[in-house]
């Protein structure tokens, strides 16, 4: 059941590295972060891998394996041919730390440009009441256990690191989304969507939501819909008119 | 020697799971200046492990449900022995911490008049888990976690600085506590990702550390899970109580080896999975025990009309508490009534229409499909016990949090006494969020009342970055991977589910040696991002807390709740009444009696005089 596969994993820090090849054991059953610990416990004690909960539900262990985003904690090594060279290498678009950890702090600082949610300041706790049907848009993109290879793999920031500045990402404009289709959520978010996050730069090519471990719709139901309550209120000639007309300054 | 970086805060919050949060929350909002120190990326914690929901007695799916029921559940969850003070503080608060999570933005699934939705669960008498589908931690986890983004957006509008008066140290931990005479005064640690060391000054530490699964083989937990909360608060001389009482989880996932113990949510069956043998046997129904003979179905007619009827009808037997269900499961296993992987059956592809498993259980279902090859709306799972949750901990001042020692601070998994010998299933999100803010009122009131402030001694920070350092000085020494590999083999084999006193004995000898050679571990590398060094000292805690269970379950002889005794198999009402309680000595620890504090009476009237007689001795009836 068992057989000695064949690994390249980047090894080094931000002056530089490169790839490491390993010859290390796979067992039936198991997935790349057992083989990246198995190297850890038996090849090289100090190969730096994030990881935390091993189930798919944390988002700590997102590398790249043969270039494709995934998490490491969920990429069976049934999927690879047991002659293949399976390469890891870290998140391209975020800096090296060290090995396959990189350093994510891009996301925390988008994450805290995102106004928080705005309940209506006269219900009290407990009195909230809204429908399932309206609570499960946003639950959709609170599924999102914020790995960043959405981050990662969108083209936009990718090899553009100019545009970090501009553009939040597919996670936090589903972030945006999320909050301004919250039922009871009372600030206005569109404006800012294409202001502040620069969903402008989206062009729906959809690699997010392809990347996705837990299968969110990024594209169609976050973004695509902002995208449309943009256009809505900037590009409606009656709407144009009106605000040209009426707005108060 | 690079320069030591040096921060000074009003309250230290080691951990940042739901306890953590909540805690720092609530300082913060008392206005003070809280720093979360946290081993993993802010919002990794444990707490996104939680699948089944929040147990709070809002009532919303039936009426009768209040406090005092959830009381009664709790205190008969965990076999009489919780503290009742903070069972009565949980039950009592619990409603409160769930809707305030839905002004911070928390999107529960909802009733058909729009409340939050409740859930059945093992131990709970009426539907009382607020959740989301089975991802309910993650929402506890990214809710509070959004909450401080918010608190921190309010300082950058008021101050021009984000982190003015909360501040997050990801990927940091704390290796020991510093205090001034019997006071805290900070904690010493380094940051992960460059090894370098930082001292805290702060009068106030609260430990939300978790729990200590990493020292078993078969665990749900995550690697965080190394027991650091409850070695620190031991070394800072304070006492641990309840170590022996340690949850197996009955269902954990048993294949492919390399998920084995992975959490399967109990919701699975609080939604009408059942549990069967390889005879196709629905086998809980052989093993109710007396005490739960009234409120559990003897026969599958009235098991299944429950799920519809729950005034008419005894629940499923699947539902009793978690030690029941895991010692069941076991039983089996060793008849030879497993599964072909040494677990049972867990189905509940006969039980619902697959559209309905994938929209109640859809994490499950993605979970078993990604990592087992397994369709659960069309196939039985394979599951079996996982060493889940640790009930001992922190001894602390139930209105407070406060531990033995001025300035420390106990909340969640590491603090004990709350659930007794045996958790309910939901109990821990609602625990988190009630003893996690109760701690941070606690902490900030002890500082406000400070007249003089402590003060850190140079010597203390030397030794804490000596003991930090000693792996690298060592040359020759062993591979901290073998060590935890010995100590997780010898915990699961003779300190596990079902104990006996000369596997115990043979534990602590173990123990005894893997102390002696952790002394002289040797690790390769530098101080960046260096897994082996990371558990090189993890390794010193989870030896100290692991002797901690093995004496106290040595020394408990009677069965209770998460402690079973092949040598001692029944519950003794005068063992009700003691608590062993642990406290470092050396680099050891010595476990003492102490008697347990009286139940209240007005909450003793509660229970019916025939169920206390199973628990209470006639003294105390009388």
């Amino acid at each position: 059941m068992s057989y000695q596969g064949k690994f390249r994993v980047w090894r080094g820090d931000d002056s530089g590295g490169g790839l490491e090849d390993f010859t290390v054991e796979v067992n039936e059953g198991e997935v790349v972060l057992d083989i990246i610990h198995r190297l850890q416990a038996t090849q090289a004690p100090d190969l730096a891998v994030r990881w935390n909960c091993k189930a798919g539900k944390c988002g700590s262990c997102s590398a790249e394996i043969n270039g494709r985003p995934r998490l490491l904690c969920m990429t069976r090594m049934s999927i690879f041919q047991e002659s293949e060279t399976i390469t890891v290498t870290p998140m391209r678009t975020f800096p090296i730390i060290r090995d396959l950890v990189t350093n994510v702090s891009f996301n925390y600082t988008k994450a805290r440009e995102v106004p928080s949610f705005a309940p209506p300041k006269d219900l009290a706790p407990g009195e909230y009441r809204m429908q399932q049907v309206d609570v499960e848009r946003s639950q959709e993109f609170r599924k999102c256990i914020e790995c960043f290879l959405c981050q990662n793999t969108c083209h936009v920031v990718r090899d553009h690191e100019e545009n970090k500045e501009a553009f939040s990402g597919p996670r936090f404009l589903m972030r945006v989304a999320e909050l301004e289709m919250h039922p009871l959520d009372t600030a206005d978010r569109v404006d800012q969507a294409q202001d502040e996050h620069g969903l402008g730069l989206c062009n729906i090519t959809k690699c997010c939501s392809e990347v996705c471990p837990e299968h969110i719709h990024i594209t169609d139901n976050a973004l695509i819909p902002m995208k449309e309550r943009v256009a809505d209120r900037k590009y409606d000639p009656i709407v144009w008119l009106g605000n040209k007309l009426f707005r108060r300054s | 020697m690079p320069e030591l970086e040096r921060h000074s805060f009003d309250v230290l919050v080691i951990g940042a799971g739901g306890a953590g949060l909540r805690a720092a929350i609530e300082a913060r909002e008392h206005g003070l200046r809280v720093a979360v120190l946290c081993k993993s990326l802010f919002g990794k914690a444990h707490t996104v492990m939680a699948e089944g929901g929040i147990a709070a007695a809002m009532g919303n799916a039936n009426e009768s449900d209040n406090w005092q029921v959830h009381f009664r559940d709790t205190m008969r969850g965990g076999k009489f022995l919780n503290n009742w003070r903070m069972a009565e503080l949980h039950a009592q608060e619990a409603p409160q911490r769930v809707w305030e999570l839905e002004t911070y933005g928390a999107l529960f699934d909802r009733t058909k008049d729009g409340r939050i939705s409740q859930r059945n669960f093992g131990g709970h008498e009426y539907p009382r888990l607020a959740h989301v589908g089975d991802r309910t931690g993650l929402e506890l986890i990214r809710t509070l976690q959004q909450k401080i983004v918010s608190l921190q957006q309010e300082d950058f509008k008021e101050f021009g600085d984000y982190e003015a008066r909360l501040r997050v140290f990801q990927e940091f931990t704390v290796t020991d506590l510093v205090k001034d005479g019997d006071r805290i005064a900070g904690s010493f640690g380094y940051w992960r990702e460059s090894g370098r060391f930082v001292l805290f000054e702060a009068p106030a530490v609260i430990l939300a550390t978790g729990g200590i699964g990493k020292s078993f083989k078969v665990t749900s937990n995550s690697w965080e899970y190394t027991g650091d909360g409850h070695a620190l608060a031991m070394r800072a001389g304070a006492s641990l109580i309840n170590m022996e009482f340690i949850q197996f989880h009955p269902t954990g996932m048993v294949w492919p080896p390399s998920v084995k113990g992975i959490l399967v949510t109990e919701s699975v069956r609080g939604d009408g999975g059942v549990l069967r043998n390889s005879d196709g046997k629905r086998f809980m129904f052989d093993y109710i025990p007396e005490v739960f003979k009234d409120k559990y179905a003897d026969n599958e007619e009235e098991a299944d009309r429950w799920y519809t009827d729950q005034a008419g009808n005894r629940r499923p037997p699947e539902l009793l508490p978690r030690d029941e269900v895991a010692r069941a499961i076991n039983s089996e296993v060793k008849a030879n009534r497993g599964s072909p992987h040494g677990g049972v059956f867990l189905d509940v592809s006969t039980r619902l229409p697959a559209e309905e498993i994938r929209r109640r259980l859809p994490s499950m279902h993605h979970q078993f499909k990604e990592l087992a090859d397994v369709d659960i709306t069309a196939q039985p799972m394979e599951v079996g016990p996982t060493c889940h949750y640790v009930m001992g901990g922190v001894e602390v001042d139930p209105d407070t949090g406060s531990s033995s020692v001025p300035g420390l601070y106990a909340a969640g998994e590491v603090s004990g006494g709350m659930h007794g010998s045996n958790r309910l299933g939901g109990n821990s999100l609602s625990d988190l969020l009630v003893f996690g803010r109760r701690a941070g009122a606690g902490a900030a009131e002890y500082v406000r009342a400070m007249t003089e402030r402590p003060t850190v001694s140079e010597d203390l920070v030397g030794e804490a970055r000596a003991t930090a350092l000693a792996p690298f000085q060592q040359e020759g020494g062993e591979n901290p991977y073998t060590l935890h590999m010995e100590l997780q083999q010898s915990m699961n084999d003779l300190v596990g589910i079902i104990r006996k006193a000369g596997e115990m004995q043979e534990a602590l000898q173990r123990l005894e040696k893997l102390k002696e050679r952790a002394r002289s571990l040797t690790v390769e590398g530098h101080q960046q991002f260096n897994p082996g060094w990371h558990l090189a000292l993890d390794l010193r805690n989870m030896l100290l807390v692991s002797e901690c269970v093995a004496k106290a379950a040595l020394l408990r002889t009677e069965s209770r709740g998460g402690h079973t005794r092949d040598d001692h198999p029944s519950m003794d009402a005068e063992w009700r009444r003691k608590l062993l309680v642990c406290k470092a000595e050396g680099d050891g620890a010595t476990v003492t009696e102490k008697p347990q504090i009286p139940i209240r009476h007005d909450l003793l009237d509660l229970f019916d005089r025939t169920e206390l007689e199973k628990y209470l001795t006639s003294e105390e009836l009388s």
